[in-house]
Protein backbone atom coordinates (compact mmCIF):
# COMPACT_ATOMS: atom_id res chain seq x y z
CA UNK A 1 0.00 0.00 0.00
CA UNK A 2 3.04 2.62 0.50
CA UNK A 3 4.17 2.11 -2.62
CA UNK A 4 0.75 2.67 -4.25
CA UNK A 5 0.51 5.85 -2.15
CA UNK A 6 4.08 7.04 -3.56
CA UNK A 7 3.26 5.77 -7.01
CA UNK A 8 0.29 8.02 -7.12
CA UNK A 9 1.81 10.81 -6.25
CA UNK A 10 2.81 11.31 -9.72
CA UNK A 11 -0.01 11.32 -11.08
CA UNK A 12 -1.39 14.51 -8.41
CA UNK A 13 1.62 15.90 -10.12
CA UNK A 14 0.32 15.13 -12.87
CA UNK A 15 -3.24 15.79 -12.88
CA UNK A 16 -2.93 19.15 -11.35
CA UNK A 17 -1.16 20.98 -14.36
CA UNK A 18 -3.29 18.73 -16.54
CA UNK A 19 -6.78 20.41 -15.22
CA UNK A 20 -5.63 23.59 -15.29
CA UNK A 21 -4.47 23.35 -19.19
CA UNK A 22 -7.76 22.54 -19.60
CA UNK A 23 -9.62 25.00 -17.70
CA UNK A 24 -7.63 27.91 -19.08
CA UNK A 25 -8.40 25.79 -22.64
CA UNK A 26 -12.20 26.00 -22.21
CA UNK A 27 -12.13 29.78 -20.35
CA UNK A 28 -10.05 31.25 -23.42
CA UNK A 29 -12.67 29.22 -25.64
CA UNK A 30 -15.57 30.36 -24.08
CA UNK A 31 -15.13 33.87 -23.28
CA UNK A 32 -14.46 33.73 -27.50
CA UNK A 33 -17.59 32.50 -28.10
CA UNK A 34 -19.10 35.23 -25.78
CA UNK A 35 -17.19 37.74 -25.57
CA UNK A 36 -19.24 39.58 -22.66
CA UNK A 37 -18.26 41.00 -19.24
CA UNK A 38 -20.06 38.43 -17.55
CA UNK A 39 -18.65 35.74 -19.33
CA UNK A 40 -15.15 36.71 -18.48
CA UNK A 41 -15.65 37.06 -15.17
CA UNK A 42 -17.21 33.62 -14.09
CA UNK A 43 -14.25 32.21 -15.81
CA UNK A 44 -11.36 34.42 -14.92
CA UNK A 45 -12.61 33.61 -10.93
CA UNK A 46 -12.35 29.90 -11.85
CA UNK A 47 -9.40 30.45 -13.19
CA UNK A 48 -7.72 32.84 -10.34
CA UNK A 49 -9.75 30.23 -7.55
CA UNK A 50 -8.36 26.97 -8.98
CA UNK A 51 -4.98 28.09 -9.39
CA UNK A 52 -3.59 28.21 -6.48
CA UNK A 53 -5.76 24.56 -5.65
CA UNK A 54 -3.94 22.96 -8.14
CA UNK A 55 -0.54 24.11 -6.92
CA UNK A 56 -1.60 22.56 -3.63
CA UNK A 57 -2.23 19.18 -5.49
CA UNK A 58 0.69 19.17 -6.75
CA UNK A 59 2.66 19.44 -3.22
CA UNK A 60 -0.06 17.17 -2.32
CA UNK A 61 1.22 14.98 -5.13
CA UNK A 62 4.99 15.85 -4.24
CA UNK A 63 4.79 15.14 -0.35
CA UNK A 64 3.31 11.35 -1.30
CA UNK A 65 6.58 10.86 -3.69
CA UNK A 66 8.86 11.89 -1.39
CA UNK A 67 7.37 9.16 1.37
CA UNK A 68 5.51 11.56 3.64
CA UNK A 69 2.05 9.38 4.07
CA UNK A 70 3.84 6.34 4.20
CA UNK A 71 2.52 4.06 6.89
CA UNK A 72 4.68 2.10 9.39
CA UNK A 73 3.31 -1.77 9.39
CA UNK B 1 -9.56 16.82 30.13
CA UNK B 2 -11.72 17.27 27.43
CA UNK B 3 -14.80 15.40 29.00
CA UNK B 4 -17.88 18.28 30.73
CA UNK B 5 -20.48 16.92 32.90
CA UNK B 6 -23.19 15.32 30.61
CA UNK B 7 -25.30 18.55 31.55
CA UNK B 8 -22.55 20.84 30.79
CA UNK B 9 -21.79 19.09 27.29
CA UNK B 10 -25.31 19.79 26.19
CA UNK B 11 -25.11 23.70 26.87
CA UNK B 12 -22.39 23.65 24.51
CA UNK B 13 -23.70 21.49 22.15
CA UNK B 14 -26.88 23.84 22.10
CA UNK B 15 -25.25 27.31 22.61
CA UNK B 16 -22.54 26.55 19.51
CA UNK B 17 -25.33 25.14 17.64
CA UNK B 18 -27.94 27.66 17.93
CA UNK B 19 -25.45 30.26 16.57
CA UNK B 20 -24.21 28.26 14.18
CA UNK B 21 -27.73 27.38 12.46
CA UNK B 22 -28.53 31.24 12.57
CA UNK B 23 -25.38 31.51 10.92
CA UNK B 24 -26.30 29.26 8.73
CA UNK B 25 -29.86 30.46 8.24
CA UNK B 26 -28.31 33.93 7.15
CA UNK B 27 -25.96 33.03 4.47
CA UNK B 28 -28.56 30.42 2.80
CA UNK B 29 -31.20 32.68 2.57
CA UNK B 30 -29.95 35.20 -0.23
CA UNK B 31 -28.94 32.19 -2.20
CA UNK B 32 -32.64 30.93 -1.76
CA UNK B 33 -33.88 34.53 -2.62
CA UNK B 34 -31.24 34.84 -5.21
CA UNK B 35 -34.09 35.28 -8.07
CA UNK B 36 -36.38 38.28 -6.08
CA UNK B 37 -32.67 39.97 -4.94
CA UNK B 38 -31.87 39.80 -8.49
CA UNK B 39 -34.99 42.10 -9.95
CA UNK B 40 -34.12 44.42 -6.94
CA UNK B 41 -30.60 44.98 -6.72
CA UNK B 42 -29.22 44.33 -10.65
CA UNK B 43 -30.10 46.24 -13.74
CA UNK B 44 -33.31 44.88 -14.90
CA UNK B 45 -33.06 45.14 -18.53
CA UNK B 46 -31.04 41.67 -19.05
CA UNK B 47 -32.75 38.94 -16.55
CA UNK B 48 -30.17 36.49 -17.02
CA UNK B 49 -27.38 38.79 -16.61
CA UNK B 50 -29.20 39.96 -13.28
CA UNK B 51 -29.34 36.23 -12.21
CA UNK B 52 -25.94 35.84 -13.36
CA UNK B 53 -24.76 39.02 -11.16
CA UNK B 54 -26.12 37.18 -8.06
CA UNK B 55 -24.96 34.05 -8.69
CA UNK B 56 -21.88 35.63 -9.02
CA UNK B 57 -22.26 37.07 -5.73
CA UNK B 58 -23.33 33.96 -4.33
CA UNK B 59 -19.86 32.85 -5.15
CA UNK B 60 -18.31 35.85 -3.95
CA UNK B 61 -19.97 34.70 -1.01
CA UNK B 62 -18.48 31.20 -0.76
CA UNK B 63 -14.86 32.05 -2.44
CA UNK B 64 -14.46 34.48 0.03
CA UNK B 65 -15.39 31.74 3.03
CA UNK B 66 -11.73 30.91 2.73
CA UNK B 67 -10.43 33.97 3.53
CA UNK B 68 -12.62 34.24 6.88
CA UNK B 69 -11.20 30.68 7.86
CA UNK B 70 -7.81 31.97 7.79
CA UNK B 71 -8.38 35.58 9.64
CA UNK B 72 -10.60 33.94 12.25
CA UNK B 73 -9.17 30.76 12.53
CA UNK B 74 -5.81 32.70 13.40
CA UNK B 75 -7.59 34.87 15.44
CA UNK B 76 -9.44 31.63 17.36
CA UNK B 77 -6.10 30.52 17.88
CA UNK B 78 -4.50 33.30 19.82
CA UNK B 79 -7.22 34.73 21.62
CA UNK B 80 -9.82 32.05 21.81
CA UNK B 81 -12.75 29.93 20.40
CA UNK B 82 -15.48 31.77 22.38
CA UNK B 83 -14.80 35.11 21.67
CA UNK B 84 -13.92 34.98 18.17
CA UNK B 85 -17.34 33.08 16.82
CA UNK B 86 -19.10 35.45 18.87
CA UNK B 87 -17.48 38.00 16.77
CA UNK B 88 -18.03 36.14 13.78
CA UNK B 89 -21.78 35.58 14.82
CA UNK B 90 -21.97 39.57 15.09
CA UNK B 91 -20.40 39.94 11.81
CA UNK B 92 -23.19 38.03 10.04
CA UNK B 93 -25.93 38.98 12.30
CA UNK B 94 -25.22 42.60 11.46
CA UNK B 95 -24.24 41.86 7.34
CA UNK B 96 -27.68 40.32 6.87
CA UNK B 97 -29.77 42.96 8.89
CA UNK B 98 -28.00 45.34 6.66
CA UNK B 99 -29.11 43.55 3.55
CA UNK B 100 -33.00 43.82 4.35
CA UNK B 101 -32.10 47.51 4.37
CA UNK B 102 -30.42 48.18 1.15
CA UNK B 103 -32.74 50.39 -1.18
CA UNK B 104 -33.50 48.95 -4.18
CA UNK B 105 -31.79 49.88 -7.79
CA UNK B 106 -34.22 52.19 -8.95
CA UNK B 107 -34.05 53.98 -5.91
CA UNK B 108 -29.95 54.27 -5.68
CA UNK B 109 -28.39 52.75 -8.92
CA UNK B 110 -25.44 51.18 -8.78
CA UNK B 111 -24.53 52.17 -5.10
CA UNK B 112 -27.03 48.96 -4.27
CA UNK B 113 -25.57 46.16 -5.97
CA UNK B 114 -22.05 47.03 -4.98
CA UNK B 115 -23.04 47.44 -0.98
CA UNK B 116 -24.75 44.24 -1.24
CA UNK B 117 -22.21 42.39 -2.49
CA UNK B 118 -19.78 43.81 -0.02
CA UNK B 119 -22.31 42.80 2.67
CA UNK B 120 -22.27 39.38 1.15
CA UNK B 121 -18.40 39.37 1.28
CA UNK B 122 -18.58 39.96 4.94
CA UNK B 123 -21.19 37.42 5.32
CA UNK B 124 -18.70 34.76 3.85
CA UNK B 125 -16.21 35.99 5.81
CA UNK B 126 -17.96 35.71 9.03
CA UNK B 127 -19.24 31.92 8.24
CA UNK B 128 -15.60 30.99 6.90
CA UNK B 129 -14.74 31.63 10.47
CA UNK B 130 -17.42 30.32 12.50
CA UNK B 131 -18.05 26.48 11.11
CA UNK B 132 -14.32 25.76 12.66
CA UNK B 133 -14.44 27.44 16.29
CA UNK B 134 -17.82 25.44 16.98
CA UNK B 135 -17.27 22.46 15.57
CA UNK B 136 -13.67 22.83 17.41
CA UNK B 137 -15.16 24.06 20.86
CA UNK B 138 -17.84 21.09 21.02
CA UNK B 139 -14.76 18.63 20.34
CA UNK B 140 -13.02 19.90 23.15
CA UNK B 141 -15.18 19.46 25.16
CA UNK B 142 -16.43 15.95 24.18
CA UNK B 143 -15.36 13.08 26.11
CA UNK B 144 -12.91 10.84 23.54
CA UNK B 145 -15.17 7.76 22.64
CA UNK B 146 -18.01 9.96 21.75
CA UNK B 147 -16.33 12.97 19.71
CA UNK B 148 -18.07 11.56 16.47
CA UNK B 149 -22.09 11.69 18.30
CA UNK B 150 -21.09 15.04 20.10
CA UNK B 151 -19.61 16.94 16.77
CA UNK B 152 -22.71 15.49 14.39
CA UNK B 153 -24.89 17.84 16.39
CA UNK B 154 -23.27 20.96 14.83
CA UNK B 155 -22.86 18.92 11.72
CA UNK B 156 -26.79 18.88 11.30
CA UNK B 157 -26.77 22.97 11.79
CA UNK B 158 -25.95 23.51 8.06
CA UNK B 159 -29.09 21.04 6.60
CA UNK B 160 -31.11 22.75 9.26
CA UNK B 161 -30.24 26.69 8.69
CA UNK B 162 -31.57 25.72 5.15
CA UNK B 163 -34.68 24.08 5.97
CA UNK B 164 -35.24 27.60 8.31
CA UNK B 165 -34.35 29.38 5.58
CA UNK B 166 -36.63 27.57 3.41
CA UNK B 167 -39.64 27.52 5.94
CA UNK B 168 -39.47 31.14 7.07
CA UNK B 169 -38.98 32.38 3.21
CA UNK B 170 -42.50 29.95 2.46
CA UNK B 171 -44.79 31.72 5.55
CA UNK B 172 -43.57 35.22 5.05
CA UNK B 173 -44.55 34.30 1.48
CA UNK B 174 -48.33 33.16 2.06
CA UNK B 175 -48.46 34.94 5.09
CA UNK B 176 -48.80 38.70 3.64
CA UNK B 177 -52.23 38.76 2.54
CA UNK B 178 -55.06 35.77 3.18
CA UNK B 179 -54.98 36.07 -1.04
CA UNK B 180 -52.07 33.98 -2.19
CA UNK B 181 -51.85 35.97 -4.87
CA UNK B 182 -51.87 38.94 -3.37
CA UNK B 183 -49.42 37.59 -0.66
CA UNK B 184 -46.71 36.72 -3.56
CA UNK B 185 -46.91 40.31 -5.27
CA UNK B 186 -46.30 41.61 -1.41
CA UNK B 187 -43.29 39.63 -1.10
CA UNK B 188 -41.61 40.00 -4.14
CA UNK B 189 -42.17 43.90 -3.42
CA UNK B 190 -40.60 44.54 -0.12
CA UNK B 191 -42.08 41.20 1.90
CA UNK B 192 -38.41 39.44 0.94
CA UNK B 193 -36.57 41.69 3.21
CA UNK B 194 -38.25 40.42 6.54
CA UNK B 195 -36.24 36.91 6.54
CA UNK B 196 -33.38 39.24 6.36
CA UNK B 197 -34.24 41.74 9.04
CA UNK B 198 -35.35 38.78 11.59
CA UNK B 199 -32.13 37.57 11.71
CA UNK B 200 -31.34 40.27 13.81
CA UNK B 201 -33.52 38.81 16.87
CA UNK B 202 -32.06 35.30 16.28
CA UNK B 203 -28.61 36.70 16.30
CA UNK B 204 -29.00 39.16 19.67
CA UNK B 205 -30.49 35.46 21.23
CA UNK B 206 -27.73 33.44 20.32
CA UNK B 207 -24.91 36.18 21.32
CA UNK B 208 -26.78 36.21 24.45
CA UNK B 209 -26.23 32.76 25.01
CA UNK B 210 -22.94 32.72 23.81
CA UNK B 211 -21.56 35.24 26.17
CA UNK B 212 -22.68 32.98 29.19
CA UNK B 213 -20.36 30.36 28.12
CA UNK B 214 -16.65 29.43 29.29
CA UNK B 215 -13.59 29.27 26.98
CA UNK B 216 -12.47 25.60 25.64
CA UNK B 217 -11.41 24.05 28.47
CA UNK B 218 -8.28 22.47 26.37
CA UNK B 219 -7.68 25.93 25.05
CA UNK B 220 -7.83 27.54 28.45
CA UNK B 221 -5.11 25.07 29.95
CA UNK B 222 -2.81 26.07 26.91
CA UNK B 223 -3.32 29.64 27.52
CA UNK B 224 -2.76 29.22 30.88
CA UNK B 225 0.62 27.11 30.12
CA UNK B 226 1.58 29.31 27.75
CA UNK B 227 2.14 26.99 25.35
CA UNK B 228 -0.36 29.52 22.90
CA UNK B 229 0.91 29.38 19.12
CA UNK B 230 2.51 32.72 18.18
CA UNK B 231 1.89 32.27 14.40
CA UNK B 232 -0.99 30.11 13.87
CA UNK B 233 -0.63 30.70 10.09
CA UNK B 234 3.30 29.96 9.70
CA UNK B 235 2.40 26.79 12.03
CA UNK B 236 0.00 25.54 10.27
CA UNK B 237 1.14 26.36 6.40
CA UNK B 238 4.75 26.63 6.86
CA UNK B 239 5.76 23.64 8.48
CA UNK B 240 5.73 20.54 6.01
CA UNK B 241 4.49 18.27 9.13
CA UNK B 242 0.82 19.87 9.15
CA UNK B 243 1.08 21.25 5.81
CA UNK B 244 0.57 17.41 4.60
CA UNK B 245 -2.45 17.16 6.82
CA UNK B 246 -4.14 20.39 5.44
CA UNK B 247 -3.33 18.81 2.05
CA UNK B 248 -4.70 15.77 2.76
CA UNK B 249 -8.01 16.63 4.38
CA UNK B 250 -8.68 18.95 1.71
CA UNK B 251 -8.54 16.17 -1.07
CA UNK B 252 -9.00 13.31 0.85
CA UNK B 253 -12.14 14.43 2.55
CA UNK B 254 -13.97 18.10 2.25
CA UNK B 255 -13.69 18.42 -1.15
CA UNK B 256 -15.55 15.51 -1.88
CA UNK B 257 -18.22 16.13 0.83
CA UNK B 258 -18.38 19.81 -0.04
CA UNK B 259 -19.93 18.41 -3.85
CA UNK B 260 -21.85 15.96 -2.51
CA UNK B 261 -23.50 18.14 0.13
CA UNK B 262 -24.64 21.03 -2.36
CA UNK B 263 -25.61 19.00 -5.13
CA UNK B 264 -27.81 16.98 -2.60
CA UNK B 265 -29.19 19.79 -1.59
CA UNK B 266 -28.98 23.08 -3.42
CA UNK B 267 -28.49 21.41 -7.24
CA UNK B 268 -30.91 19.09 -6.68
CA UNK B 269 -33.32 22.12 -5.82
CA UNK B 270 -32.07 24.35 -8.80
CA UNK B 271 -32.61 21.58 -11.05
CA UNK B 272 -36.29 20.71 -10.16
CA UNK B 273 -36.86 23.98 -10.62
CA UNK B 274 -35.27 25.17 -13.91
CA UNK B 275 -34.96 22.13 -15.49
CA UNK B 276 -37.77 19.69 -14.64
CA UNK B 277 -39.88 22.99 -13.79
CA UNK B 278 -41.61 22.10 -11.45
CA UNK B 279 -43.64 24.88 -9.40
CA UNK B 280 -41.86 27.00 -7.10
CA UNK B 281 -44.08 25.81 -4.17
CA UNK B 282 -43.32 22.08 -4.89
CA UNK B 283 -39.94 22.46 -5.45
CA UNK B 284 -39.24 24.18 -1.89
CA UNK B 285 -41.89 21.81 0.14
CA UNK B 286 -40.13 18.48 -1.20
CA UNK B 287 -36.69 19.88 0.05
CA UNK B 288 -38.42 21.00 3.21
CA UNK B 289 -39.86 17.43 3.77
CA UNK B 290 -36.70 15.55 2.46
CA UNK B 291 -34.05 17.60 4.86
CA UNK B 292 -36.58 16.95 7.87
CA UNK B 293 -36.61 12.81 6.94
CA UNK B 294 -32.73 12.81 6.68
CA UNK B 295 -31.34 14.86 9.15
CA UNK B 296 -31.48 12.44 12.28
CA UNK B 297 -28.88 10.40 9.97
CA UNK B 298 -26.51 12.94 10.34
CA UNK B 299 -26.39 11.76 14.61
CA UNK B 300 -26.41 8.42 13.61
CA UNK B 301 -23.43 8.68 11.02
CA UNK B 302 -21.66 10.59 13.40
CA UNK B 303 -22.51 8.43 16.29
CA UNK B 304 -21.62 5.12 14.37
CA UNK B 305 -18.25 6.59 13.17
CA UNK B 306 -16.92 6.65 17.07
CA UNK B 307 -17.29 2.42 16.48
CA UNK B 308 -16.46 1.83 13.38
CA UNK B 309 -13.85 4.89 12.23
CA UNK B 310 -14.55 8.11 10.33
CA UNK B 311 -12.88 7.11 7.21
CA UNK B 312 -15.20 4.50 5.07
CA UNK B 313 -18.52 5.87 6.22
CA UNK B 314 -17.58 9.13 4.50
CA UNK B 315 -15.90 6.87 1.60
CA UNK B 316 -19.21 5.16 1.03
CA UNK B 317 -21.24 7.93 0.89
CA UNK B 318 -19.11 9.23 -2.11
CA UNK B 319 -18.68 5.91 -3.49
CA UNK B 320 -23.09 6.19 -3.73
CA UNK B 321 -22.87 9.54 -4.81
CA UNK B 322 -20.98 8.72 -7.69
CA UNK B 323 -22.97 5.71 -8.87
CA UNK B 324 -26.35 6.73 -7.88
CA UNK B 325 -26.38 10.58 -9.17
CA UNK B 326 -27.16 10.10 -12.49
CA UNK B 327 -29.89 7.55 -12.65
CA UNK B 328 -31.44 10.00 -9.43
CA UNK B 329 -31.58 12.83 -12.02
CA UNK B 330 -33.03 10.43 -14.69
CA UNK B 331 -35.64 9.81 -12.90
CA UNK B 332 -36.43 13.19 -11.61
CA UNK B 333 -36.49 14.15 -15.86
CA UNK B 334 -38.65 10.84 -16.14
CA UNK B 335 -41.42 11.82 -13.60
CA UNK B 336 -41.56 15.02 -15.01
CA UNK B 337 -41.88 14.07 -18.27
CA UNK B 338 -45.14 15.76 -20.33
CA UNK B 339 -45.05 13.93 -23.29
CA UNK B 340 -47.08 11.03 -22.54
CA UNK B 341 -50.15 13.95 -20.64
CA UNK B 342 -49.71 15.50 -24.40
CA UNK B 343 -51.73 12.55 -25.96
CA UNK B 344 -54.44 12.69 -22.91
CA UNK B 345 -57.72 14.85 -22.50
CA UNK B 346 -57.13 17.29 -19.96
CA UNK B 347 -59.65 17.61 -17.18
CA UNK B 348 -60.27 21.16 -17.11
CA UNK B 349 -58.26 23.75 -19.09
CA UNK B 350 -57.94 27.17 -17.60
CA UNK B 351 -59.10 30.46 -19.86
CA UNK B 352 -56.00 31.44 -21.94
CA UNK B 353 -53.94 34.32 -20.49
CA UNK B 354 -52.37 36.54 -23.47
CA UNK B 355 -49.44 38.88 -22.89
CA UNK B 356 -47.25 40.66 -25.64
CA UNK B 357 -44.00 42.03 -26.09
CA UNK B 358 -42.88 44.67 -28.81
CA UNK B 359 -39.28 43.50 -30.07
CA UNK B 360 -38.55 46.22 -33.21
CA UNK B 361 -41.40 45.73 -36.01
CA UNK B 362 -42.48 42.25 -34.38
CA UNK B 363 -44.71 41.59 -31.28
CA UNK B 364 -44.29 38.56 -29.50
CA UNK B 365 -47.76 37.00 -27.87
CA UNK B 366 -47.72 34.46 -25.43
CA UNK B 367 -50.78 32.57 -24.69
CA UNK B 368 -50.78 30.64 -21.38
CA UNK B 369 -53.22 28.12 -20.30
CA UNK B 370 -52.79 26.02 -16.88
CA UNK B 371 -53.92 22.13 -18.09
CA UNK B 372 -55.08 19.74 -15.54
CA UNK B 373 -55.53 15.70 -15.89
CA UNK B 374 -57.36 13.29 -14.39
CA UNK B 375 -54.57 11.93 -11.73
CA UNK B 376 -53.77 15.67 -10.84
CA UNK B 377 -51.00 16.67 -12.83
CA UNK B 378 -51.19 20.07 -14.16
CA UNK B 379 -48.71 22.31 -15.96
CA UNK B 380 -48.86 25.87 -18.05
CA UNK B 381 -48.66 25.70 -21.45
CA UNK B 382 -46.80 28.77 -23.19
CA UNK B 383 -47.34 28.82 -26.86
CA UNK B 384 -45.66 31.70 -28.14
CA UNK B 385 -46.01 33.89 -31.60
CA UNK B 386 -44.20 35.84 -34.02
CA UNK B 387 -46.38 38.49 -35.98
CA UNK B 388 -45.17 41.09 -37.68
CA UNK B 389 -46.89 44.18 -35.61
CA UNK B 390 -47.93 45.96 -38.73
CA UNK B 391 -49.45 43.09 -41.04
CA UNK B 392 -50.77 41.32 -38.05
CA UNK B 393 -49.32 38.41 -39.94
CA UNK B 394 -48.37 35.79 -37.96
CA UNK B 395 -44.41 34.95 -38.90
CA UNK B 396 -43.26 31.99 -36.59
CA UNK B 397 -44.87 29.91 -33.67
CA UNK B 398 -42.40 28.19 -31.27
CA UNK B 399 -42.68 25.21 -29.61
CA UNK B 400 -45.09 25.09 -26.68
CA UNK B 401 -43.24 25.38 -23.31
CA UNK B 402 -44.65 23.72 -20.05
CA UNK B 403 -44.09 25.20 -17.12
CA UNK B 404 -45.25 25.91 -13.03
CA UNK B 405 -45.93 22.09 -13.23
CA UNK B 406 -47.69 20.73 -10.21
CA UNK B 407 -47.27 17.15 -9.70
CA UNK B 408 -49.48 14.25 -8.57
CA UNK B 409 -49.33 13.35 -4.45
CA UNK B 410 -48.09 9.91 -5.60
CA UNK B 411 -45.35 11.20 -7.99
CA UNK B 412 -44.36 14.36 -5.45
CA UNK B 413 -43.53 11.55 -2.69
CA UNK B 414 -41.06 9.78 -5.05
CA UNK B 415 -39.49 12.81 -5.92
CA UNK B 416 -39.10 13.72 -1.99
CA UNK B 417 -37.82 9.74 -1.38
CA UNK B 418 -35.08 10.83 -4.07
CA UNK B 419 -34.06 13.81 -2.60
CA UNK B 420 -34.31 12.29 0.90
CA UNK B 421 -31.68 9.29 -0.95
CA UNK B 422 -29.04 12.63 -1.78
CA UNK B 423 -29.04 13.82 1.94
CA UNK B 424 -28.42 10.36 3.04
CA UNK B 425 -25.02 10.23 1.44
CA UNK B 426 -24.71 13.97 2.50
CA UNK B 427 -25.52 13.08 6.12
CA UNK B 428 -23.13 10.62 5.25
CA UNK B 429 -19.71 12.54 4.15
CA UNK B 430 -20.78 15.39 6.66
CA UNK B 431 -22.08 13.52 9.85
CA UNK B 432 -18.96 12.48 10.86
CA UNK B 433 -16.12 14.91 9.19
CA UNK B 434 -16.32 17.50 11.80
CA UNK B 435 -14.48 14.71 14.29
CA UNK B 436 -12.45 13.86 11.93
CA UNK B 437 -11.00 16.82 11.29
CA UNK B 438 -10.70 17.93 14.96
CA UNK B 439 -8.53 14.74 15.27
CA UNK B 440 -6.40 15.95 12.77
CA UNK B 441 -4.77 18.75 14.15
CA UNK B 442 -2.79 19.91 17.43
CA UNK B 443 -4.83 22.27 19.74
CA UNK B 444 -2.74 25.07 19.76
CA UNK B 445 -2.98 25.46 15.63
CA UNK B 446 -6.83 23.52 15.32
CA UNK B 447 -8.91 26.80 14.45
CA UNK B 448 -6.99 27.52 11.69
CA UNK B 449 -5.64 23.66 10.18
CA UNK B 450 -9.23 22.49 9.81
CA UNK B 451 -11.07 25.97 8.99
CA UNK B 452 -8.86 26.13 5.42
CA UNK B 453 -9.53 22.67 3.89
CA UNK B 454 -13.06 22.88 5.20
CA UNK B 455 -14.16 26.07 3.61
CA UNK B 456 -12.06 25.14 0.36
CA UNK B 457 -13.94 21.89 0.12
CA UNK B 458 -17.03 23.40 0.91
CA UNK B 459 -16.93 26.84 0.03
CA UNK B 460 -15.07 26.66 -3.21
CA UNK B 461 -15.44 23.16 -4.58
CA UNK B 462 -19.25 22.94 -3.22
CA UNK B 463 -20.23 26.20 -3.60
CA UNK B 464 -19.55 26.52 -6.86
CA UNK B 465 -21.17 23.48 -7.37
CA UNK B 466 -24.51 24.99 -8.94
CA UNK B 467 -22.73 27.56 -10.73
CA UNK B 468 -20.45 25.27 -12.63
CA UNK B 469 -23.02 22.38 -13.54
CA UNK B 470 -25.13 25.63 -15.19
CA UNK B 471 -21.82 26.14 -17.55
CA UNK B 472 -21.92 22.78 -18.06
CA UNK B 473 -25.14 22.66 -19.28
CA UNK B 474 -24.68 26.05 -21.40
CA UNK B 475 -21.47 24.15 -23.28
CA UNK B 476 -23.34 21.46 -23.97
CA UNK B 477 -27.08 21.97 -24.25
CA UNK B 478 -27.85 18.59 -25.62
CA UNK B 479 -27.31 16.23 -22.15
CA UNK B 480 -29.28 17.81 -19.18
CA UNK B 481 -27.49 15.57 -17.00
CA UNK B 482 -24.11 17.07 -17.97
CA UNK B 483 -23.58 19.50 -14.85
CA UNK B 484 -23.80 16.64 -12.67
CA UNK B 485 -20.32 15.74 -14.45
CA UNK B 486 -18.86 18.10 -12.03
CA UNK B 487 -19.63 16.46 -8.41
CA UNK B 488 -19.24 13.37 -10.28
CA UNK B 489 -15.74 13.86 -10.90
CA UNK B 490 -14.61 15.72 -7.84
CA UNK B 491 -16.44 13.05 -5.66
CA UNK B 492 -14.08 10.21 -7.55
CA UNK B 493 -10.59 11.89 -7.65
CA UNK B 494 -11.74 12.48 -3.24
CA UNK B 495 -12.89 9.26 -3.07
CA UNK B 496 -9.46 7.47 -4.36
CA UNK B 497 -7.21 10.13 -2.46
CA UNK B 498 -8.99 9.50 0.59
CA UNK B 499 -9.37 5.25 0.47
CA UNK B 500 -5.36 5.69 -0.31
CA UNK B 501 -4.51 7.80 1.63
CA UNK B 502 -6.59 8.33 4.92
CA UNK B 503 -6.26 6.39 8.20
CA UNK B 504 -9.27 4.83 9.50
CA UNK B 505 -8.13 5.32 12.90
CA UNK B 506 -9.72 7.32 15.47
CA UNK B 507 -7.36 9.44 17.35
CA UNK B 508 -7.88 8.68 20.99
CA UNK B 509 -6.53 12.11 22.67
CA UNK B 510 -7.14 15.53 21.03
CA UNK B 511 -5.18 17.18 24.01
CA UNK B 512 -1.88 17.22 22.17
Amino acid sequence: MNQLRKWMGLLWMLLAPLSMFYLCKTALHQIALHPVTDTKIQWGVFVIVFIPIAIGLCIFGWYAWKDEYKRQM
Amino acid sequence: MATSSPKGIWKVIGASSVGTLIEWYDFYIFGSLATVIASKFFPQSNPTAALLSTLATFAAGFIVRPFGALVFGRLGDLVGRKYTFLLTLIIMGGSTFAIGLVPSYDSIGFAAPIIVLLLRLLQGLALGGEYGGAATYVAEHAPPGRRGYYTSWIQTTATLGLFVSLGVILLVRHGLDSNTEISIQKFNDWGWRIPFLVSIILVGISIYIRLKMNESPLFARLKSEGKVSVNPLKESFGHKTNLKMVLLALFGATMGQGVVWYTGQFYAQSFIETVCKIDFEQSRTMLIWAILFATPFFVVFGSWSDKVGRKWIMMAGMLLAIIFYRPIYQQFLHLSDTAVYQTQAPVTVSEPHKSTDHINEYTIVTTSVVKTFADGFAYTQKNRDTVATHTSQLVMSSTPVFTEKKLPAAVYWKFVFLIFVQVIFVTMVYGPIAAFLVEMFPTRIRYTSMSLPYHIGNGVFGGLTPFIALLLTTINAGDKLVGLMYPIIISLVCLVIGTVYLSNKIDPDVND
